[in-house]
């Protein structure tokens, strides 16, 4: 990157850089991996209630075939990922920790795997509900690590009109790649994604947000985009948290969106380039969700890569596949800022994983074990991109003063991006103090209405 | 075996002993200077103050919890770094024994009451400076001239005083300082003895150049924050350029700016992280702060110099600057127009 391009391309204040670790797994074409003997689909992978399980064991099931309805609105169905018999619907280990309901299939050795058909839809067709029913049938949610579903973003309040519904390609943790080979190999379904949900949300235009790490992503994107005139491309520095919706608003629109507010307050929705993508694919054949794109690189892993990975496939199936080196000691799901590390190689991959980070005992990122006293060196301050105070939030958390936290100095305004502990100097855990002081926040929060 | 972690991952490169490493490599041209200029002497006191400053942390260490291994907190090298800068406050002839009594209170009164790195109001290092000022006023203001011609095998006498004496008969190797010609005698000392150092002061504080460059090493490091530094800067030149073009008979900007402490001040003992302001607008505000009192105290006060209790005062301010300087929050803007409809 030229010192040019450096003054060229926008980006927001604070944050950080970081080192972007993507070489291994750029250049790597997205590769279909097989099908594992057992699938565990946990019932809940998305933000809401979990979904309801509408098969039991002993049924033989097709790939795509619905095998649990969505429970209520803020919830979404799920579509078998390969066809295959009901094993079992049981309570199973997930990366989040507690054991989930799950259905697991056992898979028919040499089926020839073909995903079931649907009755084409029309999109131009539809109505405004029909079309948000059509995205919630597919399942999809936010695919960027939120898990967030998707029709529920695009049901914007009416008080509310929405002009500009951002694309998020930043991919702004280092070791993903998945964003980036979407971008890449599919922009003919990006584009139709994005001009499809640019219709169920009313906007007049769309703009795709890409890190200039990844230039070649936005030549790709361009040279497809005759035909979608309401419709652009910008490179955006890149520049760690970006791909948080609140700053990508912001760096690309001027917006900033309220405090514990929503992007549609001023008037825009975020989605990510990985959904989009997948929608622009399965919405016009009436397919759900059942796959989805998993960087897994590492340095224990041989055969780093972009893998095409059916969900619920375990952990330990994907890494025989791509084969490891050493002892896998640190498995990291999702990227190295926010993802979280895993117990067990028995937890599947869900639709909200976007990478896979395998490191043995040598290699694992070095973290000191020394912490010392807060300095008040202000680096987290220069650091965080909500403009907190991440050394006074740390010093009040470790006395214990959570309601000054949540008062003060704005405690829920932190989105645990790990800015502040990356910097520390004096090793302080803040991200993770900050965790617990907002999770023992909500949960007074919870009992005094129940107290009232 | 599977390890458990929470994120982030990954860790950026600086640690706190790395900083702590740094600020000594930046310290230790200005501590050859001081010996270059002074001699045997210059190099005893920074040897025996930061001595002492080690060993009673190393002391209080013990005494507060004898389980803990006491040498744990001087990995660190905070202590390392009061000793050198109380050090480099100090005349050269400066009684060792005096030198000592400053670095022990430092380290006790200024750190270890407090609980520790991280958690002392003031620098510790000035702090220990103040003390020795009011305990042996004579001590302190006794300045010896620089480049004598056997300072390299002869101590200046004052520097072997004995314990609880008072200093030997120190005429002949006093010279006063700039700021004290200026003030009392109306004398100016001229730019380049100024601004490359060879003037009489405290061991550290004679060059500007050097001082400049050692603190410029450390902002281009990312391992010192610019801001209060610029903000002292630029507020002594404003205020004391307003009182020079009002009445040529105050000393210059430039004069201000390279006599006595501030420099070093400036640079090297504002900047303490710990007693200062973390946010930017409230660095900004420490350094004003600190410049208005510097140069109200040059004018107008007793003192020849005022920057020890301007940054003393200021440190004492910290608090109160952060409850009005805190940050803007992200999202928190008045109503933007057309965000409803």
């Amino acid at each position: 990157m030229s010192i040019l391009d450096f003054f060229k391309h926008k980006t927001f204040a604070h944050g950080i850089h970081l080192p972007d670790k993507k070489e291994h797994t750029r250049e790597q074409a997205i590769r279909r991996l097989p099908f594992a003997p057992e699938l565990i689909v946990p019932l809940s992978q998305h933000f809401g209630a979990p979904a309801k399980a509408i098969v039991s064991p002993g049924q033989e099931v097709v790939r795509g075939e619905l095998i649990a309805e969505a429970n209520g609105f803020m919830s979404v169905p799920i579509h078998a990922p390969a066809s295959g018999v009901i094993k079992e619907v049981e309570l199973y280990p997930t990366a989040r920790g507690p054991k989930t309901e799950s259905i697991v299939i056992k898979t028919w050795p040499g089926a020839s795997q073909r995903t079931a058909s649907f009755e084409p839809v029309n999109i131009p067709s539809l109505t405004h509900e029909q079309l948000i029913k059509a995205v919630q049938d597919t399942g999809m949610v936010g695919l960027g690590g939120a898990g967030f579903p998707t029709h529920v973003k695009l049901s914007v309040p009416p008080e509310y009109s929405i002009d500009t519904l951002v694309v998020n390609g930043c991919e702004c943790e280092p070791y993903l790649t998945t964003d980036h080979r979407l971008m890449l190999e599919q922009p003919a379904e990006l584009l139709m994604g994005t001009s499809m949900l640019m219709k169920a949300l009313g906007a007049k235009q769309a703009i795709i947000g890409i890190e200039d790490n990844k230039m070649d992503a936005v030549e790709t994107i361009k040279k497809h985009l005759s035909g979608f005139e309401h419709i652009q491309v910008k490179a955006v520095q890149t520049h760690y948290p970006q791909g948080s919706e609140k700053l990508l608003i912001k760096v690309l629109l001027d917006r900033e969106v309220p405090s514990a507010g929503f992007p549609y307050q001023v008037n825009v929705v975020v989605q990510n380039i990985a959904t989009i993508t997948q929608l622009g694919e399965l919405l016009p054949l009436n397919q759900g969700l059942i796959e989805r794109v998993v960087t897994v690189t590492g340095t224990g892993i041989n055969k780093p890569g972009n893998y095409l990975v059916p969900l619920g496939t375990p952990i330990r199936f994907l890494l025989d596949h791509v084969g490891f080196s050493g002892s896998a000691n640190h498995l990291i799901l999702g990227g190295p800022m926010m993802g979280s590390t895993v117990a067990s190689l028995d937890v599947p991959i869900t639709k909200p994983v976007s990478g896979l980070l395998v490191f043995n005992e040598q290699s694992i990122e070095k973290v000191s074990d020394d912490i010392y006293p807060c300095i008040k060196c202000a680096r987290c301050v220069d650091a965080c991109p909500m403009h907190l105070n991440p050394s006074m939030l740390g010093q009040l958390a470790s006395k214990r003063e959570y309601e000054s936290m949540q008062e003060n100095y704005n405690l829920m305004d932190c989105f645990e991006c790990g800015c502040c502990s990356y910097v520390c100097p004096s090793n302080i855990p803040l991200v993770q103090y900050f965790r617990i002081s907002k999770s023992i926040m909500r949960e007074r929060a919870i009992e005094k209405q129940n107290n009232d | 075996m599977i390890e458990l972690r929470t994120s982030p991952h990954m860790k950026g490169a600086l640690s706190l002993p790395q900083i702590m490493h740094n600020v000594i490599y930046a310290l230790l041209p200005i501590c050859a200077f001081a010996v270059y200029q002074f001699g045997i002497s210059a190099l005893a006191l920074i040897l025996v103050v930061t001595l002492s400053c080690v060993l009673t942390e190393f002391f209080f260490n013990y005494i507060s919890d004898k389980n803990s291994n006491p040498k744990k907190s001087l990995n660190d090298y905070t202590a390392v770094i009061t000793g050198i800068l109380l050090a480099l406050t100090l005349p050269p002839g400066f009684p060792l024994w005096m030198g000592a009594v400053a670095g022990f209170v430092a380290i006790s009164m200024g750190k270890t009451l407090f609980g520790g790195m991280g958690f002392n109001l003031f620098n510790p290092a000035l702090l220990g400076r103040a003390f020795v000022q009011a305990a042996f006023p004579v001590a302190i203001t006794s300045w010896t001239p620089g480049e004598l011609t056997d300072r390299f095998t002869q101590f200046i006498p004052s520097s072997l005083t004995l314990p609880f004496t008072v200093p030997a008969n120190i005429d002949g190797f006093t010279g006063a300082t700039p700021l004290a010609l200026h003030k009392f005698e109306g004398t100016s000392t001229s730019f380049n003895d100024l601004f490359l150092g060879f003037s009489s002061g405290s061991l550290g504080e004679t060059s500007s150049l050097l001082i400049l460059l050692c603190g410029a090493y450390l902002i281009i490091r990312g391992i010192m924050g610019w801001r209060i530094p610029l903000a002292i800067f630029i507020s002594t030149i404003v205020i004391s350029g307003a009182f020079f073009l009002f009445d040529n008979n105050y000393p210059s900007p430039f004069f201000m700016l390279t006599s006595g402490g501030l420099m070093l001040g400036a640079l090297f003992m504002a900047t303490d992280p710990v007693s200062a302001p973390v946010t930017p607008a409230g660095m900004w505000l420490f350094g004003i702060l600190i410049a208005t009192m510097t140069i109200i105290i040059r004018l107008f006060g007793g003192l020849p110099e005022g920057i020890m209790y301007a940054i003393l005062f200021a440190n004492a301010t910290v608090p109160l600057i952060e409850a009005i300087a805190q940050p803007r929050k992200f999202g928190y803007i008045k109503k933007s127009k057309g965000s409803k409809e």
